[in-house]
């Protein structure tokens, strides 16, 4: 909102802000260990012959659906505060694509 | 740089458009070039009601008069109503909020640009050819099967052009009205109109996808020897059905919404009175956007999904009626004990409730799934969508022109030509659109070019005619008001005297940087508050300080130029050797524009203290 005046504080917290950058990194680097982890146990689910295609399938769409959350939520900073409007605007497209789906996967074709 | 306005030659000031990215003069382009194309759909009208005027007429037949009719809708809804929108939006929603320009001037430059070469492709078709003619919803069966000239390749191209114009002002209004707002300026202070382009631009954002996936799908099929709509190779005819409708109900509302603002705007200035049921209005505007996702498949009821289906569009349709009922009360509960000024926008403002609201019975009475079956593709539903379309959309879009006016000029319109306008046009709309719901219920149906004598048609027809000319008569007069408005009085801040909003606490027309010092905001109409308490101007938030200004650039329009040619290039590259070459020329001059733009820092200027000083005492004293 004051992004615009043309009078800003130039003041900044600085040993405030790099403790802050280290958690911070520590975050990212555990999101990304954790995001390697499961693309790894997808393709092990896959290549392992004895599980049925009904349990890999669910499965792995699970671990895509954690995947997204990871990468919206640690790599795009949508943890952070003053993100209300992007996981608005997100959700709300979510959904109207939900009701697409839905309503050509129920009603529409059969 | 100075920007200490002095008299500039022609080719100055087309410089100046041509490369501006001011909001304030991309409003005029918005205006005028939206004007010119509502010109040109207004003329396409008037032969196709001169085509209809008799029976057994011979003035536009067979294909041209499919290719007419074609390009009438089309124009009016992508080139005239969106642009027109636009142009308000443009002008009056950085004012509204307190901000000094949109988010992102530069990309507001390039959706200008792609809307306009997407505008002029598409009518270039009529001197290549032949104009598109499967209708303005060119449904699937219909263009794939028109091979006679590339007219529908036309409308694909041209409209992902324009598209993504329209695309990339909705994210920039949504930016905008997001981050922009002056200190104080919380949502729920925001004036109705900046409400309404905001939840309009979610709907652009949400909206226009599924048409572009449509579009892509069109071009593959016609121009690349895709299958997406062919049945015979697989495809299905259907999906371009849905996808065009996914994209086409919330697209009404996209044009309806920013309306009811304009409308809010008026009804609250010109009774004097804060704005009735402000909260339930921006929680009826929320919610006609949401529900406007799940009907898109009452246009479908005849395609055959059967009776569940049907059922459930049907009555997801009707719920629409509650919010935009909400709607009509607040506007009846905020004349009820004002101080009414029948101003030439009050006019069309009260015109528009009954309307509007006849639109809107016979939109329930179309909801009805089994009656549809009767008036489905009948003139019927030209009467429905010409009184939600002409009662709310024009009917805003002129008494937004005439309330406007002034702060986008520095010009009053003349109030007597402007109430005859309205009155030639309000008597030329009923006697045009009243009559065809009888028409359509005798069995006239849409999109024929001619019917036949003896069948009672002949009388109703004709009155519809002469309606029509009343409404070219009405846009003659406002076009004189125009011009003679040059010479005209001179607009105050407060044009009206009784403005309520930031935009009439500056200069008409704003200053380039439009706030030397940004407004403190205190509470819903911001300015009314301070002149009830017996102030003539805004609180400032800030101190007076240089303002930082974006450079102008000629970069937007290259870049759309580009995809303009790469258009012309696609379209002939089955048949010609140079299609090929010259689509991949255009490609390159709007990536190497997007380089160039990349790679080149531009950090804009400043406009310094005291220079803002200055011409804020010319600003007062004009
Ligand atoms: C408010 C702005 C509105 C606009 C601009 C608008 C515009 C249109 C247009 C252009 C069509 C013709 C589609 C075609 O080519 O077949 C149409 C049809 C239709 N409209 Fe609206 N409409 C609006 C509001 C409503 C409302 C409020 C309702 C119902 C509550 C409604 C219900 C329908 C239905 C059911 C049809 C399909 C009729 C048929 O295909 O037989 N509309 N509308
Ligand atoms: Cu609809």
């Amino acid at each position: 909102m004051t992004n615009q005046m043309n009078s800003g504080n130039e003041r900044v917290d600085l040993a405030y802000r790099r403790r802050k950058n280290a958690e911070e990194m520590r975050h990212q680097v555990i999101a990304f260990v954790l995001m390697i982890l499961l693309t790894l146990i997808a393709f092990a689910a896959v290549g392992y012959e004895e599980f049925s295609h009904w349990f890999v399938i669910p499965f792995i769409l699970l671990l895509a659906g954690v995947q997204v959350a990871f990468q919206l939520y640690y790599f795009m900073h949508m943890s952070h505060k003053g993100h209300e409007f992007p996981a608005l605007f997100i959700y709300g497209g979510v959904l109207v694509m939900l009701v697409l789906v839905w309503a050509f996967s129920t009603i529409v074709w059969w | 740089m100075s920007t200490i306005a002095r008299k500039k030659g022609v080719g100055a000031v087309l410089w100046d458009y041509l490369t501006t990215v001011d909001h304030k003069k991309i409003a005029h382009l918005y205006l005028i070039s939206g004007g010119i194309f509502f010109l040109l759909g207004g003329l396409e009208a008037l032969f196709i009601r001169i085509q209809l005027a008799k029976p057994n007429n011979d003035f536009l037949v067979g294909g041209l008069y499919n290719e007419v009719l074609t390009m009438h809708g089309t124009t009016m809804i992508f080139l005239a109503a969106m642009p027109l929108v636009f142009a308000f939006m443009n002008a009056v929603v950085p004012l509204q909020i307190g901000a000094r320009d949109v988010a992102f001037p530069f990309l507001n430059a390039l959706g200008f640009w792609l809307f306009f070469f997407g505008g002029v492709f598409l009518n270039c078709s009529w001197f290549l050819g032949g104009a598109p003619d499967a209708g303005w919803t060119s449904y699937a069966s219909l263009a794939l099967d028109s091979k006679a000239h590339h007219g529908v390749d036309f409308y694909t191209l041209g409209l992902q052009i324009s598209g993504l114009g329209t695309l990339i002002g909705g994210i920039n209004f949504l930016v905008t009205i997001i981050n922009m707002r002056a200190p104080g300026m919380t949502f729920m202070r925001m004036p109705m109109f900046t409400w309404a382009t905001f939840v309009t631009s979610a709907l652009i954002l949400f909206a226009f996808p599924p048409l572009t996936v449509g579009l892509i799908f069109l071009m593959m099929d016609r121009l690349f020897g895709g299958n997406f709509f062919n049945p015979a190779a697989g495809g299905n005819t259907i999906i371009w059905e849905h996808l065009f409708w996914v994209f086409g109900h919330p697209e009404v509302y996209i044009l309806v919404l920013p309306a009811f603002g304009i409308f809010s705007e008026i009804f609250a200035t010109f009774s004097r009175k804060r704005l009735f049921g402000y909260s339930s209005m921006v929680f009826a505007t929320v919610l006609i956007a949401f529900l406007g996702f799940m009907v898109w498949a009452h246009h479908m009821f005849t395609v055959g999904m059967g009776p569940i289906a049907n059922a459930i569009f049907s009555v997801a349709t009707m719920t629409i009626a509650v919010p935009t009922g909400i709607k009509i009360f607040n506007w009846l509960f905020t004349m009820w004990g004002g101080s009414i000024k029948f101003t030439t926008p009050m006019h069309y403002a009260v015109a528009f409730i009954p309307s509007f609201v006849m639109g809107g019975v016979t939109g329930v009475m179309l909801a009805a799934a089994a009656a549809d079956y009767q008036y489905h593709d009948s003139y019927f539903v030209v009467a429905h969508f010409h009184y939600v379309i002409v009662g709310g959309v024009v009917f805003a879009l002129l008494a937004g022109t005439h309330y406007w006016w002034p702060k986008m000029f520095g010009r009053m319109l003349n109030e007597t030509l402007g109430k005859i306008t309205f009155w030639l046009f309000f008597i030329g709309f009923h006697l045009t659109f009243f009559i065809q719901h009888f028409l359509g219920l005798m069995g006239m149906p849409r999109r024929v070019f001619t019917f036949l004598p003896g069948q009672g048609l002949e009388t109703g027809n004709f009155i519809s005619t002469v309606g029509a000319f009343f409404m070219a008569a009405a846009t003659v007069v406002l076009l004189i008001n125009i011009v003679i408005s040059v010479k005209g009085e001179k607009a105050p801040a407060d044009a009206w005297g009784d403005g309520r909003t930031l935009e009439w606490a500056i200069a008409s027309p704003p200053p380039v940087y439009n706030f030397a010092q940004l407004p403190l905001v205190r509470g819903l109409d911001p300015l009314w508050l301070e002149k009830m308490e017996g102030k003539k101007e805004l609180t400032p938030a800030e101190p007076l300080g240089d303002i930082h200004m974006p450079n102008s650039s000629f970069l937007p329009f290259i870049m759309s130029f580009g995809l303009f040619v790469a258009a012309f290039g696609f379209t002939y590259h089955q048949e010609t050797a140079w299609g090929l070459p010259v689509g991949i020329l255009g490609l390159l001059i709007t990536f190497g524009s997007m380089f160039l733009r990349s790679v080149i820092d531009d950090h804009g200027f400043h406009i310094h203290k005291e220079e803002v000083l200055e011409l804020e005492k010319k600003g007062a004293n004009a």
